[in-house]
């Protein structure tokens, strides 16, 4: 299972020593990590308490703190709902609907092969084109939802 | 050019001038999130292959422009041909070579590409015509869509950093504070606090160092102002900085961008290392003697880190939870440090202020809130963007003039502004000014500045129900009225919603609502029932109809609904095909039938049948 697998500890420390060793870079080095790793592997934080000589629990405190970061891992490609009120009264549900009838995941929820993660994110600040989604960083505004699986799939 | 004294800005000015001016045509290409996600990028790609393959006569590859957010997302991919100012929206890279070929070449225009006021058939050329922009005055958003964010010679070309020389050139701080807080200026963050007194009490502290933050985490859902300067403007926010750093004495300040604006970061981490180069930030900027240097620090994706003491802490890399706050933190901020807090658009505007002056920029807007606003409208609207209008027009004049009225011509219900800790406003407010006081006296707010239009489709109680979610989410948890009383409030909410409500439960809300209002710690908490309080206020007959009659007027509570096709089916099959639990059977060309049981309510297929030939029941 994905969660066993094990990391290469020199791609963590080369991704960690982007920043400087001061206690304000804690939750930055932890966005690098999940962007190179898509989340924050176990192995990781434990590099990271290290390497700022902070105790782990900070560490693991701020990664579950922040609705950016992730503990479990997600899939190659993440699919982001706006879920901003715009996308709300705009139909963001509906979106959320087709993706789990397509997909069979929920918000949150990472495809079995791997493939695929859906998430729901509070606003993008791309509200004039409600609903919208993101598939990889790449925007799509006005998403009809009828259009909504074929935009996760295609990228 | 290395800006060594201060004098040499002039010069350079003039330099970046006339080489703005050897182009006189610009194709500006607007890049902001909602062209972006309507394929901007595309249009990009097309234009510099078709400049790249035919040589234009007078119009080289450096006139292609990318610019920030133009402002009217809604006719998104926007393509702006200056100096005509011709706009073109709704562009596809297929009409790049047509673009290329008649209005670079020929000069003659693109017809079908202007925009035409769907009600009166009159068509704009230039864009500061249409009625969208030509009501708007932009200060804040000054150089929003006019420059390449990227190039700091379009910056200095359009008056960039000569607010900053004149500070050091001929003022002293005190002079900045004091001309701060005659401007009337208040932090366009939502909660108008004045800037200058703020400043003035940062100045004075005598603890050190003092630190300069700007606020750029916008976690207001339906808000996109910030993001738009922090992304399409940036060295405005940088300038407005320095000169506040000039004013409190301080060396250090901080932008706080949140994860989800990854552009705003990359562009605002290339205009400080410009910045730096050019001598205008850094030891001694532009030889005045100043010294001061700015870092990004990157939020983490929690709303509550728009909250100052919060954000101060996540700045410092710890979780960001508030603090009590008997000491206000613009004496014990960041490190317990006096810190200076404003938001984006405040610091973008103070170098206009500096440049002309308090008395030009308490002119515009009211008297207790002076100058303008920006504004994200979106939602049920017709034009959907980025506006910035002088304080105290009036919530008809944004809606209907600017905004060109109700989507699909629909009725309006209520227009939702501050976010969040804001509320909703019914139609009988509509003509009542916006600025700070009014807006709060009558149970909404200011907020960061999103605006979002609900039409008669549109559940009150569902709204209520979709912000107390996210606060719930986003509610810290340190304090108990927060954490616990949203929790329930919501989950009554909920209750209405499902129809199993009793009109007691209302009672109830309103109690609860009040003792959260008292007892949170910081902001999120204390205005977190808000909007539940401005729902009920206005639309009570509303919460009465989903617990009295088990009826919900927008047709949105799945509870309480139910979607059924009537004779104006045609039978093609777009229901059927949407439906994510094949509750929809039929077949071509004859009419459909939902099977309620199996149907969940989602309204997919009343979402893209064209016939309007699924009623809510």
């Amino acid at each position: 299972m994905a969660l066993s697998v094990k990391h290469d500890l020199k791609k963590i420390q080369k991704v960690i020593a982007l920043s400087p060793a001061a206690g304000e870079s804690l939750i930055m080095i932890l966005q690098d990590i999940q962007r190179e790793f898509h989340y924050l592997p176990k192995e990781s934080l434990a590099e990271v308490a290290g390497y700022l000589d902070i105790p782990l629990s900070k560490v693991y405190g701020a990664a579950t703190f922040y609705k950016s970061l992730s503990l479990t891992p997600r899939g190659e490609n993440i699919i982001r709902v706006c879920k901003g009120t715009a996308c709300h009264i705009k139909g963001a549900d509906l979106i959320l609907e087709q993706l789990h009838s397509g997909l069979k995941i929920r918000p949150g929820e990472t495809t079995p092969d791997m493939k695929y993660t859906v998430e729901v994110v509070n606003c993008v600040g791309a509200c004039a084109m409600a609903p919208v989604m993101i598939v990889n960083d790449k925007y799509f505004g006005n998403v009809k939802c009828s259009r909504a699986m074929r935009i996760a799939e295609k990228g | 050019m290395f800006l060594d004294s201060i004098d040499k800005l002039s010069a350079w000015q003039k330099d970046c001038r006339k080489k703005s001016e050897a182009h006189k045509v610009k194709v500006q290409i607007c890049l902001g999130p909602g062209c972006l996600a309507a394929g901007a990028d595309l249009i990009l790609k097309e234009f510099e292959k078709v400049f790249k393959k035919h040589k234009i006569k007078d119009v080289p590859l450096e006139s292609i422009k990318k610019t920030g957010c133009h402002g009217f997302c809604s006719r998104g991919p926007l393509v702006v041909i200056e100096p005509k100012g011709i706009f073109y929206g709704k562009v596809k890279a297929a009409d790049v070579a047509e673009i290329v070929e008649k209005t670079l070449i020929n000069g003659e225009i693109v017809e079908r590409l202007l925009y035409t006021d769907p009600d009166n058939n009159k068509t704009y050329t230039d864009w500061k015509e249409i009625p969208f922009y030509a009501r708007q005055t932009r200060i804040s958003l000054r150089n929003v869509g006019q420059i390449d964010p990227d190039n700091i010679e379009d910056y200095i070309a359009r008056g960039g950093y000569a607010a900053l020389a004149k500070v050091l050139k001929s003022m002293t701080s005190s002079q900045v504070i004091d001309e701060v807080t005659k401007s009337g200026l208040r932090g366009r963050g939502g909660a108008g606090f004045s800037t200058g007194k703020k400043w003035a009490t940062a100045a004075k502290a005598e603890d050190t160092p003092h630190y300069v933050i700007c606020n750029g985490d916008e976690g207001d859902p339906g808000a996109f102002m910030d993001r738009c300067i922090m992304e399409g403007d940036p060295h405005s926010v940088l300038e407005g900085m320095i000169i506040c750093a000039f004013a409190v004495g301080s060396q250090q300040g901080f932008i706080y961008v949140r994860e989800e604006y990854p552009l705003a970061v990359v562009n605002l981490q290339k205009a400080i290392e410009i910045a730096r180069e050019h001598g205008l930030l850094g030891e001694n900027i532009m030889g005045s003697g100043l010294s001061f240097d700015i870092k990004i620090s990157r939020g983490g994706g929690a709303f509550v880190c728009g909250e100052s003491s919060a954000l101060m802490r996540s700045v410092a890399g710890e979780i960001g939870e508030p603090r009590a706050k008997y000491i206000r933190s613009v004496l014990k901020g960041l490190y317990d440090k006096p810190t200076v807090l404003n938001n984006v658009e405040t610091f973008a505007t103070i170098p206009v202020i500096m440049d002309k002056g308090a008395a030009w920029f308490s002119a515009i807007g009211t008297k207790r809130s002076t100058g303008t606003k920006a504004f994200s409208l979106a939602g049920k609207v017709r034009n959907t963007g980025l506006i910035e209008v002088p304080m105290g027009t009036s919530l008809r004049e944004i809606i209907y003039d600017i905004g060109g009225g109700i989507l699909d011509n629909r009725k309006f219900k209520a227009v939702q502004t501050g976010g969040p800790s804001g509320g909703c406003l019914p139609e009988n407010k509509l003509d009542l000014p916006v600025d700070f006081d009014t807006l709060t006296e009558n149970g909404s707010m200011m907020g960061s500045g999103g605006m979002i239009v609900m039409d008669d489709r549109t559940c009150m109680v569902d709204v209520a129900r979709y912000f107390l979610n996210f606060l719930v989410e986003e509610s810290c948890g340190k304090c108990v009225p927060c954490r616990e009383g949203l929790f329930q409030l919501h989950k009554l909410c909920e209750k209405v919603c499902a129809g199993k409500a009793f009109e007691e439960d209302l009672k109830l809300m309103e109690d609860l609502s009040r003792v959260i209002v008292t007892a949170s710690l910081c902001g999120l908490g204390q205005s977190g029932p808000n909007p539940f309080l401005s729902t009920i206020m206005y639309f009570r007959e509303e919460y009465l109809a989903h617990i009295k009659d088990k009826k919900c007027p927008g047709g949105v509570c799945r509870d309480l609904i139910s979607y059924v096709i009537n004779d104006d089916c045609n039978g093609c099959m777009a229901c059927l095909r949407v439906c994510p639990v094949n509750a929809i059977s039929g077949s071509k060309k004859q009419k459909h039938v939902i099977d309620q049981v199996l149907c969940d309510r989602c309204g997919s297929c009343y979402a893209v049948c064209n016939f309007e030939a699924i009623d809510i029941v």
